[in-house]
């Protein structure tokens, strides 16, 4: 069976004055339904504009996208690039449906809860405004909205940070999408608010077998949720496979120091967080090379001048598991390792 | 909300208050004496005290106000026997040289500027804002150049220059009969006549408000185009029409509201320079008239409270609708 979304080949750029800024590139991958890919990755690596063109949500006038995201419906394959808007239109919210980072202003300040749920609801069905309520009235519970006959006739900013968030995973989920992308959900929320919500996404995908496309820079969230990751860097897909393959055997150096630089409870008190040196290269004009090279800790091992001269093709290292890198798989693992006991 | 407005209705009323008090005492602390003013040429000392008296202006200052305070609600009598004068309540004042309540030289000057104000504030609003959007929503294009060359000459061009270069091209071309202009034409008896009185003092002020208008509308437009709520919307499926109009338009217009409503209530006190070039005699005109010809002071101490009246009460109107649009004022 074909996997519910398939991304080919898709890169998205922005003329700028100051040149083409490549936000995304030739990144391709796929979601099943009922599963969790989660993309992570610096800001600026591209996560949120592969998700927005996902959408179709890019202005074509501002925006030069090729490649293909195709969506299998049932009604037959649909690419979301090359349809026309209107068609792309009356799948957004409908097959695919998106909740923000900021819950505090991705909702309308001026209109009821009940308002916006409806008229997500209303926009795809046919009923009228009591059927849309009532439909709303389930999500708010669903999501576990308390006392929602009361709730749900109030206005955004009578709403907490969390119970926003979880408005709208109600409103995206309204018209039960096979594909829900959050983008950074949790990021705005309190640490203790993140987990409910990731919990409520999680319990929403089981009750509609979703596929969610998990956007975040968090690794815990990923190790927690997902069945899948892709790692971005600097507009491409450096790194993709099953979540306990990278998260045990990275096949890149970029995904090797994203796992160092998570912090450790049990680590010696007062020792420094470790990070990524430099900064992320600039979208304009990126270099022929690797776009890491110049953080690239293990690019000394690589004979030759090769990183700096040669783009690394996308390779399968291991059974299902794709890295941009010229170290094979085996390397990486060695030299971090080495680095670790020196 | 009900608390809202009548808190709000409260303050407004206490403004009302203080301010007869502030524009009386200004007005009583000028060196202008009515008394020698309205004394005529057979002008003696007795005749002085005697107008002095009849005006009410022998007494301190502050019992002045009172009585004014006091006849704006029971009316006021003015001197007794033969020149014994009285304005009925609501009474602000006795205008000398025109020997009529100030009101009643309100009452023939208010519809001239009332209706130049309600249809110049139509066209300016209307204008405005469509052009604003057009502007916002074609963005880059001629249609939003051509609105920012329109927002540049009308609002760096003074009205003055705007009103007469308007009026002598409508002069030019025989749209307007300057002999008639002025004259009072009912809009229910002649409509036409009304229109043509009208449409070009509408013009010119609409012009320069207009250019206003389409400025903020542009920009609040763009602005909100770019609201995370928006973007929402659009993930929702919403139709880019609909995401203009119910997404986007209520946030964008909802802070054009207080610019309506201080444009307006501040034009129904008088728009002075488009009632001279125009000939209307409307509050504005005859304020003019009361400062320059006559100090006519109780017309003048009138005129102001009137219009300062409006600019206050069309705050109240302003803060009202805006409870009305935004949830967040109408329950925080």
């Amino acid at each position: 069976m074909k996997p519910f979304l398939e991304v080919k080949n898709l890169s998205v750029a922005f003329p700028t004055e100051d040149g083409l800024v490549q936000a995304t590139d030739d990144v391709s991958f796929s979601v099943d339904l009922g599963r969790t890919l989660a993309i992570v990755g610096e800001s600026g690596s591209g996560k949120s504009v592969s998700s927005m063109a996902i959408m179709g949500l890019h202005n074509p006038k501002r925006t030069v996208i090729s490649g293909e995201v195709v969506f299998n419906l049932e009604s037959g394959p649909v690419d979301v690039i090359s349809s026309d808007e209107e068609t792309v239109r009356k799948m957004r919210g409908k097959s695919m449906a998106m909740v923000f980072q900021d819950p505090m202003s991705s909702l309308h300040p001026y209109y009821t809860i009940n308002n916006q749920i409806s008229e997500a609801w209303l926009l795809h069905n046919k009923g009228s405004k009591a059927d849309a309520r009532k439909r709303s009235l389930e999500m708010l519970d669903l999501v576990g909205i308390p006392d929602p006959h009361k709730r749900i006739d109030e206005y955004p900013h009578q709403f907490s940070g969390g119970m926003r968030q979880r408005v709208m995973i109600a409103m995206s989920l309204v018209n039960n999408p096979k594909l829900l992308i959050a983008d950074e959900p949790t990021t705005a929320l309190d640490v203790t608010v993140q987990s409910e919500i990731l919990a409520l996404i999680q319990k929403m995908q089981k009750e509609f077998n979703t596929a969610v496309i998990l956007i975040t820079h968090d690794m815990g969230v990923v190790a927690e949720v997902a069945d899948r990751i892709n790692v971005m860097y600097a507009g491409r897909l450096v790194e993709q496979g099953a979540v306990d393959e990278i998260f045990y055997r990275p096949a890149h150096p970029y995904t090797v120091g994203l796992l160092g630089s998570i912090p450790r409870v049990d680590e010696k008190h007062g020792s420094r967080l470790k990070t990524i040196n430099g900064q992320p290269p600039s979208l304009i004009g990126l270099p022929a090379g690797c776009a890491f090279a110049s953080r690239c800790e293990f690019a000394s091992h690589v004979p030759g001048n090769l990183c700096a001269t040669t783009r690394p093709e996308t390779q399968e290292k291991m059974p299902d598991h794709f890295a941009r890198c010229h170290l094979g798989a085996a390397q990486v693992q060695q030299i971090s390792s080495s680095k670790k006991v020196g | 909300m009900l608390k809202y407005i009548s808190r709000r209705i409260a303050y407004t009323l206490l403004l009302l208050f203080l301010l007869t008090i502030v524009v009386y005492l200004i007005f009583g602390l000028l060196p202008v004496d009515p008394a020698r003013i309205s004394c005529g040429i057979h002008c003696n000392p007795a005749v002085v005290n005697g107008n002095r008296h009849r005006l009410g202006l022998d007494v301190p200052l502050y019992e002045q106000w009172w009585r004014f305070f006091l006849g704006i609600f029971v009316g006021r009598t003015y001197g007794d026997g033969a020149a014994r004068f009285t304005c009925p309540a609501p009474s602000l004042g006795y205008s000398f040289p025109n020997n009529e309540c100030v009101t009643t030289v309100m009452a023939h000057a208010f519809p001239f500027t009332l209706s130049l104000a309600i249809g110049a504030f139509i066209l300016w609003f209307v204008s405005g804002v469509s052009l604003g959007v057009l502007a916002a929503r074609f963005r880059g294009t001629w249609i939003d150049k051509g609105a920012t060359a329109f927002v540049l000459i009308g609002s760096s061009m003074p009205i003055f220059v705007l009103g007469l270069l308007v009026y002598i091209g409508a002069l030019l071309m025989h749209w307007i009969d300057p002999i008639s202009q002025g004259q009072w034409v009912s809009p229910w008896n002649d409509p036409f006549g009304f229109f043509k009185n009208f449409i070009f003092p509408w013009i010119t002020l609409a012009l320069t408000f207009s250019a206003v208008y389409t400025r903020l509308t542009r920009s609040n437009v763009i602005e909100t185009s770019s609201e995370d709520f928006i973007r929402t919307a659009r993930a929702k499926g919403v139709s880019p029409r609909r995401v203009l109009v119910k997404h986007n338009l209520r946030t964008s217009l909802a802070p054009l509201l207080t610019n309506a409503g201080i444009d307006f209530g501040g034009l129904l006190g008088g728009a002075i320079i488009t009632e001279t070039i125009y000939q209307l005699p409307g509050l504005g005109e005859i304020s003019l008239k009361a400062v320059l010809q006559n100090f006519d002071l109780p017309l003048i101490v009138g005129t102001t409270l009137f219009a300062a009246t409006f600019i206050i009460v069309f705050n109240l109107i302003v803060d009202i609708a805006y409870a009305y649009l935004d949830p967040r004022v109408r329950i925080g």
